[in-house]
């Protein structure tokens, strides 16, 4: 398992390097068109052939990941903030706070999110240029997402409020702000880290959802989504093998999310 | 006042009562979350960027008044709270609107397309649950065997591809597209089923009755199913939810003809009113699935 781990951890640190030298690795770029060689098989100088417009798949590839692996820990990050502000003063508070936030976040939790998140999506401008619209797909799935790592955080909040550290801090005269800053924040930093991991496969694999429906990322900009959806009028068996690179990747990079997750935090 | 000195009736009504409590938190739970839910997706939807754009706005052709024009037609007629006090007293009445772009009736809409959605995540659920707990069992039967490291990849290797390349999958190797639900609650299903009754199985009642030369299937009959049961079921209400959401990029992927597919549709063309609809209604579902799962719970301890 730890051999696994390793692993793991080595491929999405090879996958973040590759996301900081995109310009270097993809030979082009990933709305260049080559009119000439529109659906073309996999050659030397297109290693995963070109798509019907005649762009280069191997390029569009590396910049969906560059989008996605980018995008992804930012939204789980927003999150994971928000669930920290929300979660962390409702379990530091307690009382009525605590009650409220509690019920505001069982309601949420039982929002089927990828119906809201969709009724959100269609609603965006028509005109927003593809960056923005990568921006606000992410921006969503983070304000969105943030509900169950709230649960998390509160309970774990309120076990530190009960704690016999804590106590003791309070009877040395340690005020509301300092008690949290000091105390109860550096403690909840490993359930924080945790939320933020488990976050990120949970964010690519709805921007997939997404972009496979048509609602994600808008083109010519890339993203896991958005590749995925050129295996839309295949066939399983006349289907070229290298439209499936994408497929492969993502299901590579989420799996080793789980995997680099220390076992503890994974499904308890 | 002794029991016995009730009456036969009194005494069934009292014993009923706590279930009845539940039942009425469990409905106003339900209530306060289609209000919530509904304000909620009105005001996103109100305070989109979007809100009252339509295509025709993307013509380079038209001048500046007939873009205003435009817009003032598509505008809502009043504030968020106002349209949603509209919608609410036409909800009462039974009228859930007009769909803007398939320009039918909604409730006529939801009549025709729901029962495919029960259908589609009937057989999803079924297909999920009746592999997700019988392999659940195996592995927890014969701890680290081949089941249960096969169970266990198979699980994890499904829990990394998203629902909409899994509904993809089924299309491109024309299989029946309401099986995809099956393979997307599965993994979730097993996990949490395997490490419920793993947690089970090693309470110290179940190791006592391993101790005394219980066989492996009455341990897991007699005493670890029912000890895990309470919170299967709740993991069975859940399980409602997730199919739900799976139900959304199946049924457009699939062509199945339910409320997953119309959810797609009418995001593609920016119908609010079905949207809201639709939202509304599966958050009911989910939370009566969910409601019930709870209730069942107390219902069992008061049988023990």
């Amino acid at each position: 398992m730890k051999t696994a781990r390793m692993a793991a951890i080595a491929f999405l640190v090879a996958l973040a390097m590759a996301c900081l030298l995109t310009r270097w690795i993809a030979r082009a770029s990933y709305a260049q068109q080559f009119r000439d060689t529109p659906d073309a098989a996999p050659s030397s100088q297109h290693w995963l052939g070109t798509d019907d417009l005649g762009r280069d798949r191997f390029a569009r590839l590396v910049y969906g990941t560059q989008v996605s692996l980018l995008l992804a820990p930012a939204a789980a990050l927003a999150a994971t903030l928000l669930a920290a502000v929300i979660g962390g003063a409702a379990g530091f508070v307690g009382g009525w706070l605590e009650s409220g936030v509690m019920t505001a976040t069982d309601l949420f939790l039982s929002l089927p999110w990828l119906f809201l998140l969709i009724t959100v999506r269609a609603f965006l401008p028509l005109n927003v240029s593809p960056e923005a619209s990568a921006a606000i797909t992410f921006g969503l799935l983070g304000c969105l997402g943030w509900s169950a790592a709230a649960r998390v955080i509160c309970a774990d909040a309120k076990m530190l409020r009960n704690s016999e550290m804590v106590l003791l801090a309070r009877a040395l005269g340690c005020g509301g702000v300092r008690l949290f800053w000091r105390h109860l924040a550096p403690n909840l930093r490993p359930v924080l880290l945790a939320q933020f991991w488990i976050s990120i496969p949970v964010f690519i694999l709805t921007e997939a959802n997404l972009g496979i429906l048509g609602l994600g990322v808008a083109e010519p900009l890339p993203s896991w989504g958005g590749l995925l959806r050129e295996l839309e009028g295949c066939t399983l068996f006349s289907a070229q093998p290298w439209m499936f690179a994408p497929l492969l990747l993502l299901v590579a990079t989420v799996s080793s999310f789980h995997l680099a997750l220390p076992q503890k935090e994974g499904w308890a | 006042m002794p029991e016995r000195s009730l009456s036969p009736d009194l005494v069934a009504c009292a014993r009923r009562l706590p279930w009845l409590r539940r039942l009425g938190v469990q409905l106003a739970r339900v209530l306060l979350a289609l209000l919530v839910g509904g304000l909620l997706g009105t005001a996103l939807v109100r305070m989109a960027p979007g809100y009252g754009v339509d295509q025709e706005e993307l013509d380079s052709r038209l001048s500046a008044e007939s873009l205003a024009a435009l817009r003032q037609a598509h505008a809502g007629d009043g504030g968020i709270a106002r349209s949603y006090l509209h919608a609410l007293v036409c909800m009462a009445h039974g009228d859930l609107g007009v769909s803007q772009s398939l320009h039918m009736p909604v409730r006529a809409l939801l009549a025709e397309r729901f029962p495919e959605t029960l259908k589609t995540i009937g057989q999803g659920l079924a297909v999920g649950w009746l592999g997700g707990l019988s392999l659940a069992l195996l592995a927890v039967l014969r701890r680290a065997g081949p089941v249960d490291v096969a169970a266990s990849l198979l699980a994890s290797a499904l829990l990394c591809v998203p629902a909409a390349v899994m509904a993809l999958l089924f299309v491109m190797a024309q299989a029946p597209g309401r099986l995809a639900v099956g393979l997307i609650v599965f993994p979730k299903i097993f996990h949490y089923a395997k490490n419920l009754l793993a947690r089970s199985a090693e309470l110290p009642h179940v190791l006592t009755a391993r101790a005394k030369g219980a066989g492996a299937a009455r341990v897991l009959l007699r005493h670890v199913l029912p000890v895990a049961a309470p919170q299967l079921l709740a993991l069975a209400g859940v399980s409602v939810s997730l199919a739900f959401a799976a139900a959304i990029p199946v049924e457009a992927l699939c062509d199945l003809p339910g409320i997953g597919q119309l959810a797609w549709q009418a995001a593609m063309g920016r119908d609010l009113t079905l949207l809201v609809d639709l939202t509304m209604l599966v958050t009911v579902v989910t939370l009566l699935a969910n409601g019930a799962a709870g209730l069942a719970q107390p219902m069992r301890g008061g049988v023990r």
